[in-house]
Protein backbone atom coordinates (compact mmCIF):
# COMPACT_ATOMS: atom_id res chain seq x y z
CA UNK A 1 0.00 0.00 0.00
CA UNK A 2 1.09 3.17 -0.79
CA UNK A 3 0.90 5.23 2.53
CA UNK A 4 1.03 9.10 3.17
CA UNK A 5 3.68 10.34 5.50
CA UNK A 6 1.37 10.98 8.25
CA UNK A 7 0.80 7.04 8.12
CA UNK A 8 4.31 6.58 7.95
CA UNK A 9 4.57 8.39 10.71
CA UNK A 10 2.51 6.21 12.26
CA UNK A 11 3.77 2.93 10.97
CA UNK A 12 7.24 4.48 12.44
CA UNK A 13 5.92 4.35 16.26
CA UNK A 14 5.64 7.74 16.42
CA UNK A 15 2.52 8.09 17.86
CA UNK A 16 3.32 4.98 20.08
CA UNK A 17 3.62 1.40 19.39
CA UNK A 18 0.10 1.01 19.84
CA UNK A 19 -1.16 3.21 17.50
CA UNK A 20 1.96 1.42 15.06
CA UNK A 21 0.56 -2.06 15.94
CA UNK A 22 -3.55 -1.07 15.33
CA UNK A 23 -1.96 0.44 11.34
CA UNK A 24 0.05 -2.68 11.23
CA UNK A 25 -2.91 -4.79 11.14
CA UNK A 26 -5.40 -2.12 9.00
CA UNK A 27 -2.50 -2.51 6.38
CA UNK A 28 -2.56 -6.30 6.15
CA UNK A 29 -6.07 -6.31 5.62
CA UNK A 30 -5.34 -3.93 3.17
CA UNK A 31 -2.88 -5.80 1.47
CA UNK A 32 -5.50 -8.91 1.48
CA UNK A 33 -8.11 -7.26 -0.55
CA UNK A 34 -5.49 -5.51 -2.87
CA UNK A 35 -6.30 -1.93 -1.31
CA UNK A 36 -3.76 0.44 -2.53
CA UNK A 37 -4.28 3.20 0.12
CA UNK A 38 -6.01 4.46 2.94
CA UNK A 39 -9.15 6.33 2.84
CA UNK A 40 -9.99 8.71 6.05
CA UNK A 41 -13.04 8.34 7.35
CA UNK A 42 -15.08 11.17 9.55
CA UNK A 43 -16.86 8.40 11.88
CA UNK A 44 -16.44 4.84 12.98
CA UNK A 45 -18.67 2.48 14.69
CA UNK A 46 -17.64 0.10 17.02
CA UNK A 47 -19.18 -3.75 17.88
CA UNK A 48 -18.13 -5.83 20.54
CA UNK A 49 -20.33 -8.29 22.03
CA UNK A 50 -18.85 -9.05 25.87
CA UNK A 51 -20.23 -12.21 25.39
CA UNK A 52 -18.37 -12.54 21.61
CA UNK A 53 -14.89 -11.10 22.47
CA UNK A 54 -14.17 -12.58 26.10
CA UNK A 55 -11.06 -11.64 28.20
CA UNK A 56 -8.72 -11.83 25.12
CA UNK A 57 -11.07 -8.79 23.84
CA UNK A 58 -11.40 -7.23 26.95
CA UNK A 59 -7.24 -7.54 27.10
CA UNK A 60 -7.26 -6.04 23.76
CA UNK A 61 -9.12 -3.12 24.81
CA UNK A 62 -7.00 -3.20 28.04
CA UNK A 63 -3.93 -2.16 26.17
CA UNK A 64 -5.11 0.34 23.81
CA UNK A 65 -6.56 2.64 26.92
CA UNK A 66 -3.45 1.50 28.78
CA UNK A 67 -1.04 3.33 25.87
CA UNK A 68 -3.81 6.48 26.03
CA UNK A 69 -4.90 5.87 22.34
CA UNK A 70 -7.92 7.70 21.83
CA UNK A 71 -10.45 8.05 18.97
CA UNK A 72 -9.76 10.49 15.96
CA UNK A 73 -13.14 11.00 14.57
CA UNK A 74 -16.47 10.45 16.19
CA UNK A 75 -16.98 6.78 17.41
CA UNK A 76 -20.42 5.24 18.71
CA UNK A 77 -20.80 1.64 19.69
CA UNK A 78 -23.43 -0.80 18.89
CA UNK A 79 -26.04 -2.76 21.00
CA UNK A 80 -24.69 -4.04 24.23
CA UNK A 81 -25.66 -6.90 25.86
CA UNK A 82 -27.71 -5.87 28.57
CA UNK A 83 -29.94 -3.15 30.19
CA UNK A 84 -28.23 -2.39 33.34
CA UNK A 85 -31.27 -1.66 34.93
CA UNK A 86 -33.32 -4.66 33.86
CA UNK A 87 -30.73 -7.48 33.60
CA UNK A 88 -32.50 -9.52 36.28
CA UNK A 89 -35.74 -9.21 34.51
CA UNK A 90 -34.11 -11.65 31.63
CA UNK A 91 -32.12 -13.82 34.44
CA UNK A 92 -29.01 -12.31 32.98
CA UNK A 93 -25.64 -13.47 34.63
CA UNK A 94 -23.29 -11.08 36.83
CA UNK A 95 -20.38 -11.71 34.99
CA UNK A 96 -22.13 -10.85 31.87
CA UNK A 97 -23.56 -7.72 33.87
CA UNK A 98 -19.66 -7.46 35.10
CA UNK A 99 -18.01 -7.74 31.96
CA UNK A 100 -20.37 -5.01 30.23
CA UNK A 101 -19.59 -2.82 32.88
CA UNK A 102 -16.15 -3.14 32.57
CA UNK A 103 -16.23 -2.71 28.81
CA UNK A 104 -18.22 0.25 28.90
CA UNK A 105 -15.32 1.94 31.29
CA UNK A 106 -12.77 0.93 28.66
CA UNK A 107 -14.51 2.17 25.72
CA UNK A 108 -14.99 5.49 27.57
CA UNK A 109 -11.65 5.54 27.96
CA UNK A 110 -10.98 5.04 24.26
CA UNK A 111 -12.91 8.37 23.65
CA UNK A 112 -15.98 6.29 22.18
CA UNK A 113 -19.49 7.25 23.20
CA UNK A 114 -21.12 4.24 23.86
CA UNK A 115 -24.92 4.94 23.25
CA UNK A 116 -24.97 1.53 22.26
CA UNK A 117 -27.46 1.51 19.40
CA UNK A 118 -27.92 -0.40 16.34
CA UNK A 119 -29.97 2.60 14.76
CA UNK A 120 -27.36 5.51 14.70
CA UNK A 121 -28.45 6.74 11.53
CA UNK A 122 -32.00 7.22 12.62
CA UNK A 123 -30.89 8.77 15.96
CA UNK A 124 -27.31 10.02 16.16
CA UNK A 125 -25.62 10.49 13.23
CA UNK A 126 -26.51 10.46 9.33
CA UNK A 127 -23.45 10.34 7.44
CA UNK A 128 -24.15 12.02 3.35
CA UNK A 129 -23.70 10.73 0.16
CA UNK A 130 -20.08 10.21 -0.13
CA UNK A 131 -18.93 10.31 2.91
CA UNK A 132 -16.34 7.90 3.70
CA UNK A 133 -16.87 6.26 7.27
CA UNK A 134 -16.14 2.53 9.20
CA UNK A 135 -19.09 1.12 10.69
CA UNK A 136 -19.46 -2.29 12.08
CA UNK A 137 -22.98 -3.34 12.50
CA UNK A 138 -23.99 -5.29 9.33
CA UNK A 139 -27.84 -3.38 9.02
CA UNK A 140 -25.93 -0.29 9.65
CA UNK A 141 -23.60 -0.85 6.70
CA UNK A 142 -26.49 -1.68 4.71
CA UNK A 143 -28.06 1.43 5.28
CA UNK A 144 -25.20 3.91 5.58
CA UNK A 145 -23.83 2.41 1.39
CA UNK A 146 -27.45 1.81 0.26
CA UNK A 147 -29.71 4.54 1.99
CA UNK A 148 -27.34 7.44 2.50
CA UNK A 149 -24.75 6.61 0.02
CA UNK A 150 -22.11 6.81 2.52
CA UNK A 151 -19.30 4.10 1.74
CA UNK A 152 -18.64 1.32 4.45
CA UNK A 153 -17.43 -2.11 4.76
CA UNK A 154 -18.18 -4.79 7.17
CA UNK A 155 -15.92 -2.98 9.51
CA UNK A 156 -16.01 -5.77 12.60
CA UNK A 157 -14.77 -6.14 15.38
CA UNK A 158 -11.25 -4.41 16.32
CA UNK A 159 -11.20 -3.09 12.56
CA UNK A 160 -14.13 -0.83 13.06
CA UNK A 161 -12.15 0.56 16.81
CA UNK A 162 -8.77 0.45 14.48
CA UNK A 163 -10.19 2.56 12.11
CA UNK A 164 -11.37 5.58 14.58
CA UNK A 165 -8.24 5.12 16.31
CA UNK A 166 -5.77 5.76 13.15
CA UNK A 167 -9.04 8.03 11.27
CA UNK A 168 -8.41 6.03 8.34
CA UNK A 169 -9.41 2.29 6.81
CA UNK A 170 -7.38 0.81 3.81
CA UNK A 171 -9.68 1.80 -0.06
CA UNK A 172 -11.29 -1.40 -0.84
CA UNK A 173 -14.53 -2.84 -1.16
CA UNK A 174 -18.07 -0.68 -1.09
CA UNK A 175 -15.10 2.67 -1.02
CA UNK A 176 -14.83 2.41 -4.46
CA UNK A 177 -17.02 3.03 -7.50
CA UNK A 178 -17.11 0.07 -9.19
CA UNK A 179 -18.08 -2.38 -6.60
CA UNK A 180 -21.34 -0.69 -5.52
CA UNK A 181 -23.00 -1.36 -9.12
CA UNK A 182 -25.49 -3.64 -8.39
CA UNK A 183 -24.84 -7.63 -10.27
CA UNK A 184 -28.67 -8.57 -9.42
CA UNK A 185 -31.56 -7.22 -10.89
CA UNK A 186 -34.91 -7.84 -8.97
CA UNK A 187 -38.43 -7.11 -10.25
CA UNK A 188 -41.04 -6.96 -6.96
CA UNK A 189 -44.73 -7.29 -7.55
CA UNK A 190 -45.37 -7.89 -3.84
CA UNK A 191 -47.43 -5.05 -2.48
CA UNK A 192 -44.76 -5.15 0.75
CA UNK A 193 -47.29 -3.16 3.52
CA UNK A 194 -45.43 -4.11 6.88
CA UNK A 195 -41.71 -3.78 7.71
CA UNK A 196 -41.77 -7.87 7.95
CA UNK A 197 -42.38 -7.82 4.48
CA UNK A 198 -39.58 -5.81 3.92
CA UNK A 199 -37.67 -8.45 5.76
CA UNK A 200 -38.93 -11.34 3.83
CA UNK A 201 -37.92 -9.54 0.63
CA UNK A 202 -34.65 -9.12 2.05
CA UNK A 203 -34.15 -12.73 3.51
CA UNK A 204 -35.92 -14.21 -0.34
CA UNK A 205 -33.10 -12.05 -1.60
CA UNK A 206 -30.58 -12.73 0.89
CA UNK A 207 -30.66 -16.56 0.42
CA UNK A 208 -30.89 -16.58 -3.50
CA UNK A 209 -27.81 -14.70 -4.28
CA UNK A 210 -25.52 -14.40 -0.70
CA UNK A 211 -22.50 -12.91 -1.06
CA UNK A 212 -20.56 -9.95 0.43
CA UNK A 213 -19.47 -8.72 -3.22
CA UNK A 214 -22.98 -8.67 -4.43
CA UNK A 215 -25.46 -5.77 -4.96
CA UNK A 216 -28.85 -6.62 -5.60
CA UNK A 217 -31.05 -3.72 -7.43
CA UNK A 218 -34.49 -3.86 -6.80
CA UNK A 219 -37.14 -2.41 -8.76
CA UNK A 220 -40.84 -1.88 -6.83
CA UNK A 221 -43.99 -1.81 -9.40
CA UNK A 222 -46.84 -1.29 -7.51
CA UNK A 223 -46.17 1.01 -4.74
CA UNK A 224 -44.36 4.61 -4.07
CA UNK A 225 -40.84 3.91 -2.40
CA UNK A 226 -40.13 2.60 0.75
CA UNK A 227 -39.09 4.79 4.18
CA UNK A 228 -36.85 4.59 6.72
CA UNK A 229 -37.88 1.76 8.73
CA UNK A 230 -38.88 -0.47 5.91
CA UNK A 231 -35.43 0.09 4.56
CA UNK A 232 -33.71 -0.46 7.95
CA UNK A 233 -35.55 -3.88 8.02
CA UNK A 234 -34.97 -4.94 4.62
CA UNK A 235 -31.15 -4.11 4.76
CA UNK A 236 -30.34 -5.79 7.93
CA UNK A 237 -32.51 -8.85 6.68
CA UNK A 238 -30.48 -8.78 3.46
CA UNK A 239 -26.67 -9.03 5.36
CA UNK A 240 -28.32 -11.64 7.73
CA UNK A 241 -29.62 -14.09 5.41
CA UNK A 242 -27.16 -13.22 2.56
CA UNK A 243 -24.07 -11.63 4.18
CA UNK A 244 -24.67 -8.27 1.80
CA UNK A 245 -23.39 -5.03 2.76
CA UNK A 246 -24.97 -2.99 -0.01
CA UNK A 247 -28.62 -2.75 -2.29
CA UNK A 248 -30.43 0.14 -4.56
CA UNK A 249 -33.84 0.65 -4.78
CA UNK A 250 -34.77 1.74 -7.83
CA UNK A 251 -36.23 5.45 -7.60
CA UNK A 252 -35.43 5.89 -4.34
CA UNK A 253 -32.23 5.39 -3.16
CA UNK A 254 -29.30 8.24 -3.81
CA UNK A 255 -27.39 5.65 -6.76
CA UNK A 256 -30.07 4.35 -8.08
CA UNK A 257 -31.83 7.11 -10.26
CA UNK A 258 -32.47 4.43 -12.67
CA UNK A 259 -31.84 0.78 -12.87
CA UNK A 260 -29.10 1.58 -15.37
CA UNK A 261 -27.25 3.66 -13.19
CA UNK A 262 -26.96 1.26 -10.37
CA UNK A 263 -26.03 -1.32 -12.77
CA UNK A 264 -23.49 0.74 -14.80
CA UNK A 265 -22.94 -2.14 -17.18
CA UNK A 266 -21.87 -4.37 -14.47
CA UNK A 267 -22.39 -8.10 -15.73
CA UNK A 268 -25.68 -9.52 -13.87
CA UNK A 269 -25.17 -12.93 -12.16
CA UNK A 270 -29.01 -13.28 -11.59
CA UNK A 271 -32.32 -11.64 -12.56
CA UNK A 272 -35.79 -12.39 -11.13
CA UNK A 273 -39.07 -11.14 -9.38
CA UNK A 274 -40.45 -11.71 -6.31
CA UNK A 275 -44.09 -11.51 -5.86
CA UNK A 276 -47.08 -11.36 -3.07
CA UNK A 277 -47.26 -14.98 -3.01
CA UNK A 278 -43.49 -15.41 -2.24
CA UNK A 279 -43.21 -12.80 0.30
CA UNK A 280 -46.54 -15.04 2.01
CA UNK A 281 -44.45 -18.11 1.91
CA UNK A 282 -41.47 -17.01 3.44
CA UNK A 283 -43.62 -15.70 6.58
CA UNK A 284 -45.73 -18.96 6.37
CA UNK A 285 -42.29 -21.52 6.78
CA UNK A 286 -42.73 -21.02 10.70
CA UNK A 287 -46.05 -22.23 12.72
CA UNK A 288 -48.20 -22.33 9.63
CA UNK A 289 -51.28 -23.51 11.55
CA UNK A 290 -50.52 -20.85 14.50
CA UNK A 291 -50.84 -21.62 17.98
CA UNK A 292 -49.94 -20.61 21.24
CA UNK A 293 -46.64 -17.74 21.74
CA UNK A 294 -44.44 -17.44 24.44
CA UNK A 295 -42.11 -14.43 23.32
CA UNK A 296 -43.30 -11.58 20.88
CA UNK A 297 -40.16 -9.65 20.78
CA UNK A 298 -39.64 -6.32 18.53
CA UNK A 299 -35.44 -5.51 17.96
CA UNK A 300 -32.78 -6.25 15.48
CA UNK A 301 -32.68 -4.07 14.92
CA UNK A 302 -33.73 -1.73 17.88
CA UNK A 303 -36.55 -0.03 17.57
CA UNK A 304 -37.25 3.72 16.21
CA UNK A 305 -39.52 6.63 17.66
CA UNK A 306 -42.58 5.55 15.42
CA UNK A 307 -42.05 1.97 15.14
CA UNK A 308 -42.06 1.84 18.92
CA UNK A 309 -45.09 4.46 19.41
CA UNK A 310 -46.86 2.59 16.59
CA UNK A 311 -46.88 -0.42 18.88
CA UNK A 312 -47.50 2.16 22.09
CA UNK A 313 -51.16 3.13 20.01
CA UNK A 314 -52.16 -0.45 19.89
CA UNK A 315 -51.01 -0.94 23.20
CA UNK A 316 -52.58 1.66 24.84
CA UNK A 317 -55.45 0.78 27.29
CA UNK A 318 -55.12 -2.92 26.39
CA UNK A 319 -53.18 -5.76 28.37
CA UNK A 320 -50.33 -8.39 27.83
CA UNK A 321 -51.74 -11.55 27.86
CA UNK A 322 -50.22 -13.18 30.77
CA UNK A 323 -48.27 -16.21 29.20
CA UNK A 324 -46.96 -13.79 26.49
CA UNK A 325 -43.58 -11.59 27.30
CA UNK A 326 -43.42 -9.11 25.03
CA UNK A 327 -40.25 -7.43 24.56
CA UNK A 328 -38.87 -4.32 22.86
CA UNK A 329 -35.05 -3.28 22.55
CA UNK A 330 -34.62 0.55 21.68
CA UNK A 331 -31.73 3.33 22.52
CA UNK A 332 -31.31 5.36 25.43
CA UNK A 333 -32.47 8.26 22.91
CA UNK A 334 -35.99 6.98 21.63
CA UNK A 335 -36.51 5.62 25.57
CA UNK A 336 -36.09 9.13 26.56
CA UNK A 337 -38.58 10.07 23.87
CA UNK A 338 -40.77 7.82 24.28
CA UNK A 339 -40.96 8.39 28.01
CA UNK A 340 -41.73 12.31 27.32
CA UNK A 341 -44.55 11.81 25.04
CA UNK A 342 -46.06 9.03 27.46
CA UNK A 343 -45.66 6.17 24.93
CA UNK A 344 -43.59 4.59 27.53
CA UNK A 345 -46.33 4.85 30.05
CA UNK A 346 -48.86 3.26 27.10
CA UNK A 347 -46.32 0.24 27.08
CA UNK A 348 -45.21 -0.63 30.15
CA UNK A 349 -49.00 -0.41 31.76
CA UNK A 350 -50.14 -3.22 28.94
CA UNK A 351 -47.16 -5.49 30.43
CA UNK A 352 -44.69 -4.72 27.50
CA UNK A 353 -40.75 -4.34 28.89
CA UNK A 354 -38.64 -1.54 26.80
CA UNK A 355 -35.39 -3.10 26.99
CA UNK A 356 -32.72 0.12 26.21
CA UNK A 357 -29.18 -0.13 24.97
CA UNK A 358 -29.48 -3.45 23.63
CA UNK A 359 -30.69 -5.84 21.05
CA UNK A 360 -32.07 -9.12 22.35
CA UNK A 361 -30.50 -11.33 20.53
CA UNK A 362 -27.30 -10.03 21.78
CA UNK A 363 -28.23 -10.87 25.16
CA UNK A 364 -27.86 -14.34 25.50
CA UNK A 365 -31.13 -15.96 24.41
CA UNK A 366 -29.95 -19.21 25.05
CA UNK A 367 -29.70 -19.38 28.77
CA UNK A 368 -33.31 -17.21 29.05
CA UNK A 369 -34.74 -20.15 27.05
CA UNK A 370 -33.57 -22.46 29.64
CA UNK A 371 -34.52 -20.59 32.65
CA UNK A 372 -37.84 -19.16 31.64
CA UNK A 373 -38.75 -22.12 29.53
CA UNK A 374 -39.17 -20.41 26.10
CA UNK A 375 -39.92 -21.62 22.74
CA UNK A 376 -42.58 -20.14 20.74
CA UNK A 377 -41.76 -16.83 19.23
CA UNK A 378 -43.28 -14.18 17.45
CA UNK A 379 -41.54 -11.21 15.65
CA UNK A 380 -41.44 -8.78 12.97
CA UNK A 381 -38.10 -8.96 12.31
CA UNK A 382 -36.79 -11.32 9.62
CA UNK A 383 -33.51 -10.68 10.87
CA UNK A 384 -34.09 -12.26 14.16
CA UNK A 385 -36.19 -15.44 12.77
CA UNK A 386 -32.98 -15.74 10.41
CA UNK A 387 -30.66 -15.82 13.97
CA UNK A 388 -32.51 -17.31 17.13
CA UNK A 389 -33.41 -20.87 15.45
CA UNK A 390 -29.85 -21.14 16.04
CA UNK A 391 -30.55 -20.31 19.84
CA UNK A 392 -33.08 -22.87 19.94
CA UNK A 393 -36.54 -21.31 19.82
CA UNK A 394 -39.35 -21.90 17.06
CA UNK A 395 -39.51 -18.20 15.76
CA UNK A 396 -42.49 -16.98 13.30
CA UNK A 397 -41.86 -13.95 10.89
CA UNK A 398 -45.31 -11.68 11.15
CA UNK A 399 -46.26 -8.43 10.42
CA UNK A 400 -46.56 -5.82 13.27
CA UNK A 401 -50.44 -5.89 13.91
CA UNK A 402 -50.33 -9.80 14.24
CA UNK A 403 -47.20 -9.54 16.48
CA UNK A 404 -49.41 -7.32 19.03
CA UNK A 405 -52.22 -9.76 18.33
CA UNK A 406 -50.44 -12.51 19.20
CA UNK A 407 -48.89 -11.06 22.33
CA UNK A 408 -53.00 -9.49 23.55
CA UNK A 409 -54.37 -13.07 22.94
CA UNK A 410 -51.25 -15.34 23.56
CA UNK A 411 -51.64 -17.15 20.29
CA UNK A 412 -49.95 -16.20 16.77
CA UNK A 413 -52.85 -16.89 13.94
CA UNK A 414 -51.67 -19.34 11.26
CA UNK A 415 -50.56 -18.60 7.46
CA UNK B 1 10.58 -41.73 2.54
CA UNK B 2 9.92 -38.88 -0.38
CA UNK B 3 8.17 -36.05 0.90
CA UNK B 4 5.66 -34.78 -1.69
CA UNK B 5 4.52 -31.30 -2.01
CA UNK B 6 1.38 -30.15 -3.87
CA UNK B 7 1.20 -26.57 -4.36
CA UNK B 8 -1.93 -24.23 -5.10
CA UNK B 9 -2.20 -20.60 -5.66
CA UNK B 10 -3.74 -18.56 -3.92
CA UNK B 11 -5.67 -15.09 -4.77
CA UNK B 12 -5.24 -13.37 -1.33
CA UNK B 13 -3.32 -13.84 1.68
CA UNK B 14 -2.16 -11.83 4.51
CA UNK B 15 -0.13 -13.75 7.79
CA UNK B 16 3.43 -15.59 8.63
CA UNK B 17 3.72 -18.96 7.04
CA UNK B 18 2.80 -21.42 9.02
CA UNK B 19 2.11 -25.54 8.45
CA UNK B 20 -0.21 -28.10 10.77
CA UNK B 21 -2.72 -30.72 10.08
CA UNK B 22 -5.84 -29.61 8.21
CA UNK B 23 -9.35 -30.07 9.37
CA UNK B 24 -11.63 -29.54 6.05
CA UNK B 25 -15.26 -28.18 6.26
CA UNK B 26 -17.47 -28.92 3.24
CA UNK B 27 -20.05 -25.98 3.91
CA UNK B 28 -18.90 -22.83 4.55
CA UNK B 29 -18.23 -21.47 8.09
CA UNK B 30 -19.62 -19.50 10.67
CA UNK B 31 -17.87 -18.76 13.76
CA UNK B 32 -21.12 -17.67 15.89
CA UNK B 33 -23.00 -20.77 14.97
CA UNK B 34 -20.64 -23.54 14.41
CA UNK B 35 -17.84 -23.24 17.19
CA UNK B 36 -17.69 -23.62 21.14
CA UNK B 37 -15.58 -20.97 20.91
CA UNK B 38 -14.30 -22.23 24.31
CA UNK B 39 -13.08 -25.39 23.50
CA UNK B 40 -12.49 -24.96 20.04
CA UNK B 41 -14.45 -27.81 18.82
CA UNK B 42 -17.00 -27.84 16.36
CA UNK B 43 -20.07 -27.61 17.91
CA UNK B 44 -23.34 -27.28 15.71
CA UNK B 45 -25.80 -30.02 15.53
CA UNK B 46 -26.14 -30.75 11.60
CA UNK B 47 -22.76 -29.98 10.96
CA UNK B 48 -20.54 -32.77 9.14
CA UNK B 49 -17.76 -32.14 11.34
CA UNK B 50 -19.47 -31.75 14.60
CA UNK B 51 -16.81 -33.07 17.16
CA UNK B 52 -13.97 -32.11 15.50
CA UNK B 53 -11.28 -29.69 16.85
CA UNK B 54 -10.11 -26.59 15.35
CA UNK B 55 -7.32 -26.46 17.88
CA UNK B 56 -4.01 -26.21 15.88
CA UNK B 57 -5.13 -26.87 13.29
CA UNK B 58 -5.15 -25.35 9.55
CA UNK B 59 -9.26 -24.76 8.88
CA UNK B 60 -10.21 -25.24 5.38
CA UNK B 61 -13.96 -24.39 4.10
CA UNK B 62 -14.98 -23.45 0.73
CA UNK B 63 -16.62 -20.26 1.77
CA UNK B 64 -17.67 -17.89 4.81
CA UNK B 65 -21.25 -16.93 6.38
CA UNK B 66 -22.55 -14.95 8.99
CA UNK B 67 -22.38 -11.63 10.59
CA UNK B 68 -19.44 -9.95 12.45
CA UNK B 69 -19.12 -12.39 15.30
CA UNK B 70 -16.06 -13.37 13.89
CA UNK B 71 -14.37 -9.92 14.11
CA UNK B 72 -14.02 -11.14 18.02
CA UNK B 73 -13.97 -15.19 17.66
CA UNK B 74 -10.31 -15.95 16.71
CA UNK B 75 -9.02 -13.57 19.32
CA UNK B 76 -10.79 -14.77 22.44
CA UNK B 77 -10.18 -18.55 21.10
CA UNK B 78 -6.29 -17.54 20.93
CA UNK B 79 -6.80 -16.30 24.16
CA UNK B 80 -8.32 -19.48 25.46
CA UNK B 81 -5.72 -21.58 23.91
CA UNK B 82 -7.70 -23.49 22.05
CA UNK B 83 -8.12 -21.44 18.52
CA UNK B 84 -6.77 -22.81 15.10
CA UNK B 85 -2.99 -21.74 13.68
CA UNK B 86 -4.10 -20.93 9.84
CA UNK B 87 -7.57 -20.53 7.70
CA UNK B 88 -7.60 -21.01 4.03
CA UNK B 89 -11.25 -20.11 1.97
CA UNK B 90 -12.71 -20.45 -1.15
CA UNK B 91 -13.87 -16.93 -0.79
CA UNK B 92 -14.05 -14.77 1.91
CA UNK B 93 -15.92 -10.90 3.72
CA UNK B 94 -13.85 -8.65 5.07
CA UNK B 95 -15.26 -10.36 8.81
CA UNK B 96 -13.16 -13.33 8.61
CA UNK B 97 -9.75 -11.41 7.51
CA UNK B 98 -9.71 -8.62 10.08
CA UNK B 99 -10.70 -11.11 12.75
CA UNK B 100 -7.91 -13.54 11.47
CA UNK B 101 -5.56 -10.65 11.36
CA UNK B 102 -5.84 -9.17 15.07
CA UNK B 103 -5.56 -12.76 16.05
CA UNK B 104 -2.38 -12.52 14.02
CA UNK B 105 -3.66 -15.90 12.10
CA UNK B 106 -2.02 -16.21 8.71
CA UNK B 107 -5.56 -16.28 5.97
CA UNK B 108 -5.67 -16.95 2.80
CA UNK B 109 -8.19 -17.04 0.31
CA UNK B 110 -9.25 -17.38 -3.34
CA UNK B 111 -7.82 -21.04 -3.79
CA UNK B 112 -7.93 -23.21 -6.61
CA UNK B 113 -11.12 -25.47 -6.78
CA UNK B 114 -8.83 -28.21 -7.48
CA UNK B 115 -7.54 -27.64 -3.99
CA UNK B 116 -10.46 -28.48 -1.78
CA UNK B 117 -11.07 -31.37 -4.07
CA UNK B 118 -7.53 -33.21 -3.20
CA UNK B 119 -7.09 -31.59 0.59
CA UNK B 120 -8.32 -34.38 3.25
CA UNK B 121 -8.78 -34.07 6.83
CA UNK B 122 -5.86 -35.12 8.89
CA UNK B 123 -3.33 -34.36 6.25
CA UNK B 124 -0.14 -31.59 6.42
CA UNK B 125 -0.87 -28.44 4.99
CA UNK B 126 1.37 -25.77 4.81
CA UNK B 127 0.07 -21.71 4.19
CA UNK B 128 2.71 -19.15 2.61
CA UNK B 129 1.05 -15.59 1.92
CA UNK B 130 4.38 -14.55 1.20
CA UNK B 131 4.49 -16.56 -2.11
CA UNK B 132 0.58 -16.69 -2.11
CA UNK B 133 0.68 -20.26 -2.04
CA UNK B 134 -0.54 -23.57 -0.02
CA UNK B 135 0.86 -26.62 0.05
CA UNK B 136 -0.33 -29.93 0.74
CA UNK B 137 2.86 -32.00 2.28
CA UNK B 138 2.64 -35.91 2.04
Amino acid sequence: MQLTAAEQDILDGRHGEALAGILREQVSVGEFFGAERFVEVTNAHFMGDREVFGQAGANYLTRLADAGVTVRVPTTRNAQSVDFEQAHLLAQSPELVEGEKETRVLLRRLGVSTVNTCIGYQSVYQPRLGEHVAWGDTGTVAYANSVLGARTNYESGAAGLAAALTGRTPEYGFHLDENRRANVRVRVTASLDDHADWGALGGLIGERTRGYWNVPAIEVVDRPGPVSDELKHFGASLASYGSMAMYHIVGTTPEAPTFEAANAGRELIDEFEVSQADIDAFMARDLPDGGPVDLVVFTAPQLSFFESKHIADRLQGNKVSDSVTLLLTTNSLTCEALREQGHMEAITSAGGIVLRGTCWYVMDPAAQREHFGWGNLVTNSAKLVNIIRAHGYTPALRRTDECIDAALTGKVAGR
Amino acid sequence: MTTIETFFRVAQATGAEVEAEAVVSPVAFSARYDLDRTTGLISRNDHPLKGQSVRGKIFIAPGVQGGVAAGWAFLSMRGLGVGPRGLIFGAVNPVMVQGAVTAGLPIVAGVDQEFFETVRTGELVRISPDNHTVAIVR
